[in-house]
């Protein structure tokens, strides 16, 4: 395995070059073994490294995630295939971004909801707003907290 | 403070666990299907309305569903344990002292913490409200001061909609709750099973409020030790103590019907072989081991015109073992022995028994294949493999590879909340 001190990296690296680098290496913060006599004297400082769960959830047994049909978004960064972290738990508020239930299928738009007008914005000008007049029911099924994309071309 | 107990159960658990990610099924009459798609396991109310009782098997009401559009899922155990887990761990927010008695209930201490949520019928309704909110599952809370009535409680909350989903047997008047018991059968009684609601009915004891005012003595006598307690708990004297902590089983079942009939031996050693791999994963989780494998084959009973045979036999080891190799060699030695030839077998299965703690085992006088630090290393790679990897990554090889023999998932949901490319689709 690899550290990722021995991968000579640049800004100016051809195609080929990229190639010879190892498929698979991984980053390990402060967990040194040293073979002989001293305490590495990072081990006290040692942490865990970065978890995305940690960074994206906050309510674990709220939370849920969908993948992205359709570029109704895309104004807000929301692209097909991406996936995105709802959470039950918050109450939907004016401006954020929600999954609502319409006519039995879920829907991933802009909550609007002032002075007694509420909406469902699309963040894509091909796209109509959705307008609920007083008395219908707008069921939101949770508020979008974050979106996560992996570049497929990357494997 | 007397203790005080809650009963949470989420209404039609599977079939709700469905609803959650098709909004298209709210409403629709529909069934979960038991492995291999053979009996209702769970039903919608409206299928409930229809009279199909729990149980029934899907050929048989298939005109049924014909007629009023009954959909049937196969279940979907990923989903169902997720979201199992979700309401567990939300529950551990309202009380620490929790005992998950099933997938969908589960039993909670609450008298040092109800002073919190303003009450008991107030934390019912919270508790009701944030499973609602978290996961979008409807659940039913039943109080009382025993187990046993917090279920009777939790009944009631569910067959009686004036409660709201909450039913508080503290908050009754002794001659309400009296009311409540006479008019609720017997055999609604948690421990009241067929057999004994048959024989308490031959001694007059129909209702509730009856085993309520049975004389102890007489039901010991009659039933034991464990009935008797009911009935206390049905005075409200609290006798049943939360579970809080598992305790390690005392045997362990792998077993499950074919997707079509089986009927050669290669078939049935691949099967057999796979369950035992999967018992003793779990043995070793707990860290037993076992003194006897049982195994066993069924026909299927629902073919009437087919010859039946079902057949199983315990074989005890030398040793108490947890090496995967040595409990095949046990079961499959019993395969061979029950094994007839000319019979469609349906099902198979094995019990891991004569279970105890790997601990306190005796060192052998004489091994074989098992035992020794040698075994363990080996098992214990093997289940880190398959822990990291997937089930079955690592097998033995009798348990084979194409496995024609695995159970039928036809209609099974995708798992909405534990796959990524299964994730419900946003438009």
């Amino acid at each position: 395995m690899a550290t990722i001190e021995s991968i000579p990296l640049s800004l100016s690296q051809s195609p080929e070059a990229l190639q010879r680098v190892p498929q698979s290496f991984e980053f390990k913060l402060l967990k040194h073994r040293l073979s002989a006599g001293f305490p590495s004297p990072a081990a006290d400082y040692a942490e865990d490294g970065l978890d995305l769960n940690d960074y994206l959830v906050r309510r674990k047994s709220a939370t849920y995630m969908f993948t992205v049909k359709g570029n109704s978004m895309i104004g807000a960064s929301i692209e097909e295939g991406d996936k995105v972290v709802v959470d039950r738990s918050l109450r939907p508020r004016h401006n954020d971004i929600v999954v609502a239930v319409v006519e039995a299928e879920y829907t991933i738009k802009r909550l609007y909801k002032h002075r007694g007008r509420v909406e469902l914005r699309p963040e894509n000008p091909a796209y109509q707003s959705m307008v609920f007049e007083e008395g219908a029911e707008l069921e939101v099924w949770g508020v979008v907290v974050g979106v996560v994309r992996r570049y497929p071309q990357r494997g | 403070m007397a203790p005080q107990f809650a009963l949470v159960d989420v209404n039609n658990f599977y079939v709700s666990c469905e609803r959650v990610f098709q909004p298209k099924l709210q409403k629709v009459p529909m069934v979960v299907l038991s492995n291999n798609d053979g009996c209702a396991v769970a039903r919608s109310n409206e299928v409930k309305a229809l009279g199909v009782k729990m149980g029934t098997p899907w050929f048989k009401m298939k005109e049924l569903a014909r007629k009023h559009g009954i959909l049937a899922f196969s279940s979907n155990y990923t989903l169902y344990g997720d979201m199992s887990n979700r309401v567990v761990s939300i529950l551990t927010d309202f009380s620490p002292d929790i005992e998950v008695y099933s997938i969908d209930e589960s039993f909670l201490r609450v008298e040092s913490v109800a002073h919190l949520y303003g009450g008991l019928a107030s934390m019912g309704q919270q508790i009701r409200e944030r499973i609602r909110q978290w996961t979008g599952l409807p659940v039913c809370v039943g109080f009382g001061p025993s187990k046993t009535l917090a279920k009777l409680a939790n009944h009631m909350a569910k067959k009686n909609p004036e409660f709201g989903g909450v039913c508080d047997l503290h908050a009754m008047s002794r001659l309400e709750r009296r009311q409540w018991m006479s008019r609720i059968e017997v055999g609604e009684v948690w421990g009241v099973g067929q057999r004994i609601n048959a024989r308490l009915a031959t001694m007059g004891i129909q209702t509730v409020l009856d085993l309520r005012n049975a004389s102890p003595k007489v039901i010991r006598a009659q039933f034991g030790v464990v009935m008797e307690r009911t009935c206390e708990e049905l005075r409200g004297v609290s006798c049943l103590e939360l579970e809080e902590i598992a305790p390690p089983k005392q045997q362990i079942m792998s077993s499950r019907s074919f997707g079509k009939p089986v009927e050669c031996i290669e078939e049935l050693q691949e099967a057999v072989a796979t369950y035992v791999g999967r018992a003793a994963e779990k043995l070793r989780q707990q860290g037993s081991v076992s003194g006897a494998v049982y195994v066993f084959v069924q026909t299927n009973p629902f073919k009437e015109n087919e010859r039946q045979y079902n057949a199983g036999l315990t074989i005890p080891l030398l040793n108490p073992d947890d090496d995967t190799r040595v409990l095949i060699q046990a079961a499959l030695r019993g395969l061979k022995i029950i094994y007839r030839t000319g019979f469609r077998y349906k099902k198979a299965g094995i019990m891991l028994t004569l279970l105890s703690d790997k601990a306190t085992q005796q060192v052998a006088l004489f091994n074989e294949l098992g035992g020794g630090p040698r075994s363990a290393r080996l098992m214990a790679a093997m289940d880190a493999v398959n822990r990291e990897f997937g089930r079955n990554t690592l097998r033995a090889a009798v348990s084979g590879i194409s496995n024609t023999w695995v159970m039928r998932a036809g209609s099974r949901s995708p798992c909405y909340t534990t796959r990524w490319e299964e994730l419900p689709v946003v438009i």
